[in-house]
């Protein structure tokens, strides 16, 4: 993939950026507003296609590091089990640190949702993470079979029979 | 013989499809609404949440969020399997 004109390019910087800004407010506002950790997760995920279509496959590339998205997504699914599990007292999944409306809260740290809002933050990690990892696995893919480096045989889980 | 068999397997498929589309429940008339009153009527009280949909998907229902999340991730882990680098290139 080609880089794009300077126009597109000068936009993408603008609006690329905006799209994390606009996808963390969706995640964190989850409980109060419409949207959530999958709507928001998708969110911060477009800004790695931003970067792909319009600065084109190298600088994609050689900007984007695996296994900080790898991290995000196993810490994401790892921390929503534990947020749900704090419901144990109550019951399994069911959020018992939510504190009822109206009464007075513990701290101002502690969310009035109670887990709601941190499975929000959970889930958003994990949806940033896949997708994100989605979109680099499928360009690796195609560059494989535009430079020729993954043709001519099956790649993947049957590599070592070859 | 064969095409018999097919035409009354098709009769018998579409009148049992009619029957189950008559005795279908109508559209909007639900029998019991005890529930569905009591998700939005404690879903702020309670939960402090004022989007109803979080508070279900992540409370109510968060058991089914954590399946959600997890075929994510097997979805994932698919991807990687089968995109990945095929190793040392000659």
């Amino acid at each position: 993939m080609k880089p794009l004109s300077v126009i597109v390019l000068s936009v993408c910087d603008i609006f690329a950026w905006f799209m994390i800004v606009f996808g963390v407010y969706v995640i964190n506002n989850g409980h109060n507003t419409p949207g959530g950790g999958f709507q928001g997760g998708a969110i911060v995920a477009t800004f790695l296609s931003f970067i792909l279509v319009a600065r084109g496959g190298k600088r994609f590339v050689s900007w984007v590091r695996k296994g900080i998205y790898t991290f995000l997504e196993f810490v994401g699914l790892v921390a929503f089990f534990i947020f749900g599990c704090l419901g144990f007292p109550n019951s399994f999944f069911f959020n018992s640190v939510a504190i009822p409306y109206g009464a007075k809260p513990l701290s101002e740290w502690i969310p009035h949702c109670g887990t709601i809002s941190l499975m929000n933050v959970a889930v958003g990690f994990e949806v940033v993470g896949a997708l994100s990892l989605v979109i680099v696995h499928m360009y690796g893919s195609i560059r494989m079979i535009d430079t020729g480096a993954g043709m001519g045989g099956e790649r993947g889980h049957d590599r070592f029979d070859r | 013989m064969k095409k018999m068999i097919f035409i009354v397997g098709a009769i018998v498929l579409g009148g049992l499809l009619c029957g189950m589309f008559e005795a279908i429940h109508p559209f909007g008339v639900p029998e019991q609404t005890e529930m569905d009153e009591y998700f939005l009527l404690h879903a702020l009280s309670d939960r402090s949440a004022q989007n109803v949909v979080t508070s279900m998907v992540f409370d109510f229902r968060g058991f089914d969020t954590l399946g959600e999340a997890a075929v994510l991730f097997t979805a994932l882990s698919s991807i990687s399997a089968l995109f990945r680098d095929g190793g040392k290139h000659e």
